[in-house]
């Protein structure tokens, strides 16, 4: 039971770490490919709207970051209109992306 | 070329140097256009952060037009200035990058950020959104820089009263080679558009 | 402003035909020139308007010319070798050129040097072909261009001293284009669908034009009347959600024809079948109040030509115009638009005097123009 509960925890901690990464990843991913200059990873939270007010992207930034899904975590969408709610802040990418990545 | 028009002002950017109105403006050690021309943003104090999303064609075409556009008490409706610029490399050097993306099969990522500025004229529309002119635009490739015809054009917009004002010039970008000579006319100026004016500006 | 000028022959080359006869038969008919096809592995039965090679080069034998020259500039030159054939050219004589890409299929070769894709150098050739003296100019404005070079040509006559002008115009297909707008999720799986409500993007097409501009007025002949070219001001690629540059390109037309919207008998409209470019055209024709002139777009049969199209376009609604007959817009079905447009799906006869030729291209660019038969 003990030995089970270890695990568990070691494993909710993995992820939790993993997910630590992959969103600090996405930042500074986000930060270069769409060239946003002036902004650090300690700048986005992760709960940062990406589009709209809070980061204002754009439709052209949209298109990236689905480019970005195929190219660095194998993630295709059926439908690019899916992108509006996975793309909302770096929580909901992480999450999405932790489901489907194939990379 | 025409008697009853002239050039409001002018700049130069080539060389790592920003010359407007006779005067050097900003100069940088800097080899490389994205450095010089991040260098110029912060010197000139422009505070536009889609000028980094921009490719080299445009941030050239933008710094000239922010430089000469600066005075001219724009509104949010009625900026009735034409762009009229041309050069002979399209937009080949974003066009190469575009390429360079779809060359191997087997990692094929091609960018929409990309390929939008695989067409000359977007420069142009870089420069309408900032200071949101609702203008005459026309964008003409020439194997060198052509004065006459542009000038003449130009004139054509300003006499016909399809334009007010004209920022004409030539913006060309290729693989670090570059060059920028725009000029604003209108009916008050300082210097008559003439073609010993232009020629002497533009080889300074 | 300076004198009238008038477009007096026209000429077109697309997978429907290589004359205008064979081109104005095809669309009254509603034809369409797009198929899968299977020539780029990466896009495996990508739908588009492809000219056949074979075609190409039969005709171009029969010109007997030794030269080398790209698919593109082969093209060219059979368009407007009809309209020029006959002409004596001379200082007073200029080329205008359309077109976006040019040669970039040149850019596939690696052992080529970039530069062999200028624009100028492709206008030059194809203006050394046809002895010009005078500089050509080309207009590579986005996919207003075909309709930006007859407003350039005709302001160009009434500025300067040219007496004529061979306005020409020309996009490929490429691995280059398919790539881009496939990145920008643009292009539908099927037959596209302009101004529907079922509309998912466009389809890639390629064609060439060409137009003769002089300030003769013969028999056969439409008169330019007004043209304006304005920008959105908005988005470097999405298109004003008030269609600003499109209506105040449309005003300056009207302001320079000196002619009411009440006199347009119809519109041959830019309709790639996206989202927001139709939406953006149909504000903009609300705004002049022009809700039940027939509207239509020619994207359905020939795929959007880019460069090209500005100039196939209006060379096909000019001859329309002769013809008095409204055409058809294909594939159109219902209306997907939030104002209300006229839109037919078989062509109508009706005698007609005037009509308007607009475009929008990335970049924000949009261009207007009207014409009136002599």
């Amino acid at each position: 039971m003990e030995h089970k509960k270890l695990i568990e925890k070691r494993l909710k901690n993995y992820t939790q770490n993993n997910m630590g990464n992959l969103k600090e990843e996405l930042k500074a991913k986000i930060i270069e490919t769409l060239n946003l200059e002036d902004l650090t990873v300690e700048d986005i939270a992760d709960g940062d709207a990406l589009f709209g007010d809070g980061l204002a992207l754009d439709s052209i930034d949209a298109l990236e970051l689905i480019v970005l899904m195929d190219k660095d975590y194998g993630i295709r969408l059926a439908d690019p209109k899916e992108g509006r709610a996975i793309f909302t802040s770096i929580q909901t990418m992480a999450d999405y992306i932790e489901a489907n990545r194939t990379k | 070329m025409s008697k009853n028009y002239y050039i409001e002002s002018n700049v130069l950017i080539q060389n790592n140097k920003v010359i407007s109105d006779g005067k050097e403006l900003f100069s940088s050690d800097s080899e490389e256009f994205s450095n010089f021309s991040k260098t110029a943003y912060k010197h000139f104090e422009i505070d536009y952060p889609k000028f980094f999303k921009m490719d080299n064609l445009s941030k050239l075409a933008f710094l000239g037009a922010e430089i000469l556009l600066k005075n001219q008490n724009l509104n949010d409706t009625d900026n009735d200035i034409a762009l009229i610029l041309a050069n002979r490399s399209s937009s080949l050097d974003t066009d190469y990058k575009h390429q360079q993306s779809i060359a191997d099969k087997e990692n094929y990522y091609p960018s929409p950020a990309v390929f939008v500025y695989t067409l000359p004229n977007i420069c142009i529309g870089e420069i309408s959104i900032r200071h949101k002119l609702y203008s005459e635009n026309s964008f003409f490739i020439f194997e060198a820089f052509n004065p006459e015809f542009l000038v003449n054009y130009s004139t054509y917009l300003l006499k016909s009263g399809k334009s007010k004002k004209v920022l004409w010039g030539w913006v060309e970008y290729f693989q670090e080679e570059y060059k920028a000579f725009l000029c604003l006319i209108s009916e008050n100026g300082t210097q008559e558009v003439n073609r010993e004016t232009i020629k002497k500006l533009y080889t300074k | 402003m300076g004198n009238a000028v008038y477009i007096s022959q026209t000429n077109c080359i697309t997978p429907l035909g290589f004359d205008l006869k064979s081109n104005i038969d095809a669309v009254l008919n509603g034809k369409s020139a797009i198929q899968a096809s299977d020539k780029y592995e990466m896009f495996p039965n990508v739908l588009l308007g492809e000219i056949l090679d074979e075609e190409i080069n039969r005709k171009f034998s029969a010109l007997s010319i030794d030269y080398q020259f790209t698919r593109l500039e082969k093209l060219l030159i059979l368009v407007l070798y009809p309209i020029i054939k006959d002409k004596k050219i001379t200082e007073k004589s200029v080329l205008v050129l359309s077109t976006t890409k040019g040669n970039i299929t040149l850019l596939e070769n690696q052992n080529s040097a970039v530069s062999e894709a200028d624009l100028g150098k492709l206008a030059q050739k194809i203006a050394d072909f046809f002895g010009f003296t005078t500089r050509p100019i080309v207009v590579s404005n986005a996919c207003v261009s075909g309709v930006l070079a007859l407003s350039v040509a005709k302001r160009m006559l009434q500025f300067s001293d040219y007496k004529e002008a061979f306005v020409i115009a020309g996009d490929e297909i490429s691995e280059f284009v398919i790539s881009g707008f496939n990145s920008f999720q643009a292009m539908s799986d099927e037959l596209c669908r302009p101004y529907d409500k079922d509309r998912k993007g466009i389809n890639l097409g390629e064609a060439v034009a060409a137009a003769y501009l002089s300030k003769q007025k013969s028999a056969n002949a439409v008169k330019i009347l007004g043209e304006g070219s304005v920008n959105d001001a908005n988005h470097i690629s999405g298109p004003s959600r008030t269609g600003e540059g499109l209506f105040r390109s449309i005003q300056s037309a009207f302001k320079e024809a000196g002619i009411l919207p009440e006199q347009v008998d119809f519109i041959s409209a830019h309709g790639t079948a996206t989202l927001y470019n139709d939406e953006m055209e149909a504000i903009a024709f609300d705004r002049i109040n022009r809700a039940e002139v027939p509207l239509f777009s020619l994207k359905a049969n020939y795929g959007h030509t880019l460069g090209a199209s500005g100039l196939l376009e209006t060379v096909i609604s000019i001859e329309a115009l002769h013809q008095n007959k409204i055409l058809p817009s294909l594939g159109f079905q219902e209306s997907g638009v939030s104002k209300p447009i006229t839109v037919f799906t078989e062509f109508q006869n009706k005698e007609m005097n005037c009509f308007l030729k607009t475009a929008s291209g990335f970049g924000g660019c949009n261009t207007a123009i009207l014409f009136e038969k002599v």
